[in-house]
């Protein structure tokens, strides 16, 4: 167990209990929570966990501020989607598809890293901005090739789909979906623990110690622009790996689901809420926030029905401005709880 | 005991080549002129693209200067400066509806005391709101950049939402006052009033700028402390104050500049600011941080070379800029004019 978590302990009790809980919801998600919308829930925690932990790669243990990473994200699921449509459907399309997405992944985050994180790391921020935006606005724009704003649906594997049947098991009955659905949740796991034992491995107490002190760091003899733009790139991957599984899951591409600007700010609470600088951050961040946008936004509408006599209330309590509460959570999260649930848990031993 | 070692200080003036490479960016803007002139060929379309580009440009430059003083002076990147953009827009843009008679009144006259309100209300706003954003949001987070970002990336988010609680989701539309309407027609080439006007304006703006910042007491603390904070402030002057007040003029100005784009639009939506920080960040980028100069020909360069591309290649409109950037970033690492800092 300790090796396979690569000697990063929870190191707290509630911690470890939560941790648990999540690990064996998600792992008998089709069997303890039976029905379309719940497992569908599933998946898509399941994928936020990798990506967001991949972020956190970049923001907590690196330092480095990117708005780039739906845009890696995207070239994963494009890659995928691009490989169905064109290539047919089958694995050898979804696999090349994921491998060319990734390599595309890390090519422009070596590009935009050799760029920027050259002369200043804030200058990252602001450039993955601008091309983030490029981008996403480049792939509404050819629509020839992306399907503009409507995206792609494409066919997958036959065995994955709703339609391969394979009997009951536990009273649920087994298709293509649940089929579908483990394959998601081993390969993020595999993925997740792949990332674990990265940031726990002498390459990332280097990340930490650039973190902390990027001069000193350089100082004791590290290469600091080497460290940070490989971290990038290896962040680039891990989520466009995301973005493939999302888009094997979905069997829809489209930029609103992959490239906007609105779930690099889900990503970005995420990792705030759950605790930056600890990969198990990413674990309770991305459960809690997914369960509430799915949950929440729902209590958000009724709220503002109830108040709708009222003057500017149901203004604020209309489900469309989920994003004010977001961002009013999040700057309060980064001033107050700079150390996330995981933080203060751990703190709270 | 050693004699002192002979010292004798050598006075080199500066090389000519060392001056030519500190003007070379000024040279920039001829020289993307006139390849526009060559790769367009017709010179009416030249022209009105160029006038566009220069207006687009100031306009650009208008809110970039204020982002670029507050870093260079503070060391603070406010990712929030957009929401300056687009709160100015909507405060001036509905004095302007307010005052529909005015405007809709062919009288120049009238026309500009309207806008002249409608600008004086959207700077006293984004004044304020930046006063209060920098006592709120950025104050207790100084020094760690990191937390900058994030941070300010939230009270982006939270004032644009409350754009939409406030004037509701939609976008506004509006026309331009009677007499800033229409073109008159220059060798050819049509020119609209609106953009000879933006331009006069950024130019005005820069010249005063450039006049305070080199002529003046207060200019001459802001440039000292954007060189060295440390020593400015062991000569007794209290850069705090001198730093709020250049962050409330960079949110004015952001508000101008909301003004001036809405009304070059047509057309003002929430998420304007938040369109407009990606140009404003490649210009301020390209330009140097800190750099009111840089930022004047990142700002013009934007400008001219995103009217040109969209005529020539309209897809490769947005990508251009990225193009300019990476370009310039190669020859600059440090963007065209770095501001030298002593840290």
């Amino acid at each position: 167990m300790r090796e396979l978590l690569s000697g990063d302990l929870p190191r707290s009790i509630p911690l470890a209990v939560l941790l648990v809980a999540v690990f064996l919801a998600l792992a008998l998600a089709p069997f303890l929570f039976p029905g379309v919308r719940s497992l569908e829930t599933a998946a898509r925690i399941c994928i936020f966990i990798l990506l967001v932990a991949s972020y956190d790669l970049l923001l907590g243990y690196t330092g480095i501020v990117s708005f780039a990473h739906t845009m890696f994200f995207g070239l994963g699921a494009y890659g995928v989607a691009l490989a169905s449509l064109h290539l047919g459907r089958g694995y050898d399309s979804v696999l090349l598809g994921s491998l060319v997405g990734a390599l595309a992944a890390t090519v422009l985050a070596l590009a935009i890293g050799l760029f920027s994180l050259r002369v200043r790391a804030i200058f990252f921020a602001m450039i993955t901005l601008a091309v983030a935006s490029a981008v996403a606005v480049l792939v509404s724009q050819m629509s020839g090739l992306t399907g503009g704003e409507d995206g792609l649906n494409y066919k997958i594997p036959r065995e994955l789909t709703p339609a391969f049947r394979l009997g009951e098991l536990f009273g649920v009955r087994v298709n293509g979906r649940v089929l579908n659905y483990y394959l998601v949740f081993v390969a993020c796991l595999v993925l997740f623990l792949i990332l674990l034992r990265i940031v726990n491995s002498p390459f990332g107490r280097v990340l930490q110690a650039i973190r902390e002190n990027d001069f000193r760091a350089e100082a004791i003899g590290y290469r600091v622009v080497w460290y940070r733009v490989t971290a990038t790139c290896i962040s680039a991957v891990m989520a466009s790996l995301a973005g493939s599984l999302f888009a094997i899951w979905l069997r829809y591409v489209g930029p609103d689901t992959t490239l906007s600007f609105a779930i690099m700010l889900d990503i970005l609470l995420m990792v705030v809420i759950g605790g930056m600088g600890t990969i198990y951050g990413a674990v309770l961040g991305a459960t809690i926030f997914v369960l509430a946008q799915n949950y929440l936004q729902a209590l958000m509408g009724s709220a503002a029905e109830a108040t709708a006599a009222l003057p500017l209330i149901p203004d604020l309590l209309n489900p469309d401005r989920w994003l004010l509460w977001l961002g009013l959570l999040f700057i309060l999260s980064v001033y107050f709880f700079p150390t996330g649930i995981v933080g203060r848990l751990r703190a709270g031993r | 005991m050693t004699a002192a070692p002979d010292h004798r200080p050598t006075f080199a003036q500066v090389a000519l080549s060392d001056r030519l490479g500190a003007a070379a960016p000024f040279a920039l803007i001829p020289v993307l002129v006139v390849l526009g002139f060559l790769a367009i060929g017709s010179s009416s379309s030249w022209l009105t693209l160029t006038v566009s580009g220069l207006a687009m440009g100031m306009m650009i430059f208008i809110m970039a200067s204020g982002l670029t003083l507050v870093f260079g002076l503070m060391d603070v990147i406010n990712f929030g400066h957009g929401a300056f953009i687009s709160v100015g827009a909507f405060i001036g843009i509905s004095v302007l509806i307010g005052l529909g008679g005015w405007t809709g009144a062919p009288s120049l006259l009238l026309n500009v005391a309207a806008v002249l309100l409608a600008v004086i209300a959207a700077m006293t706003v984004t004044g304020a709101l930046g006063w209060g954003f920098e006592r709120l949001i950025v104050r207790p987070v100084y020094g760690a950049h990191l937390k900058q970002i994030l941070v300010t990336v939230g009270g982006l988010i939270v004032i644009e939402q409350l754009i939409h609680v406030i004037w509701g989701p939609d976008e506004i539309f509006l026309t331009r006052p009677e007499t800033l309407k229409g073109a008159f027609t220059f060798w050819d080439a049509a020119i609209e009033r609106y953009r000879l006007l933006a331009v006069v304006i950024g130019l005005v703006l820069f010249l005063a700028m450039r006049l305070v910042l080199k002529r003046t007491k207060i200019g001459l603390i802001v440039r000292a402390g954007v060189q060295n904070p440390e020593m400015v402030e062991a000569l007794g002057y209290r850069l705090r104050l001198v730093f709020i007040g250049v962050f409330i003029a960079g949110s004015a100005l952001a508000g101008l500049g909301g003004v001036m784009w809405g009304l070059y639009q047509e057309v003002i939506t929430a998420g304007m600011g938040e369109q407009m920080m990606i140009l404003v960040f490649i210009v301020v980028i390209i330009g140097g941080l800190g750099s009111v100069e840089g930022a004047f020909i990142g700002a013009l360069l934007v400008g001219l070379m995103q009217n040109y591309i969209a005529f020539l290649a309209p897809t490769l409109a947005l990508i251009s800029n990225i193009g300019l950037m990476t370009a310039i970033l190669m020859w600059r690492p440090q963007g065209m004019m770095p501001v030298v800092k002593a840290k």
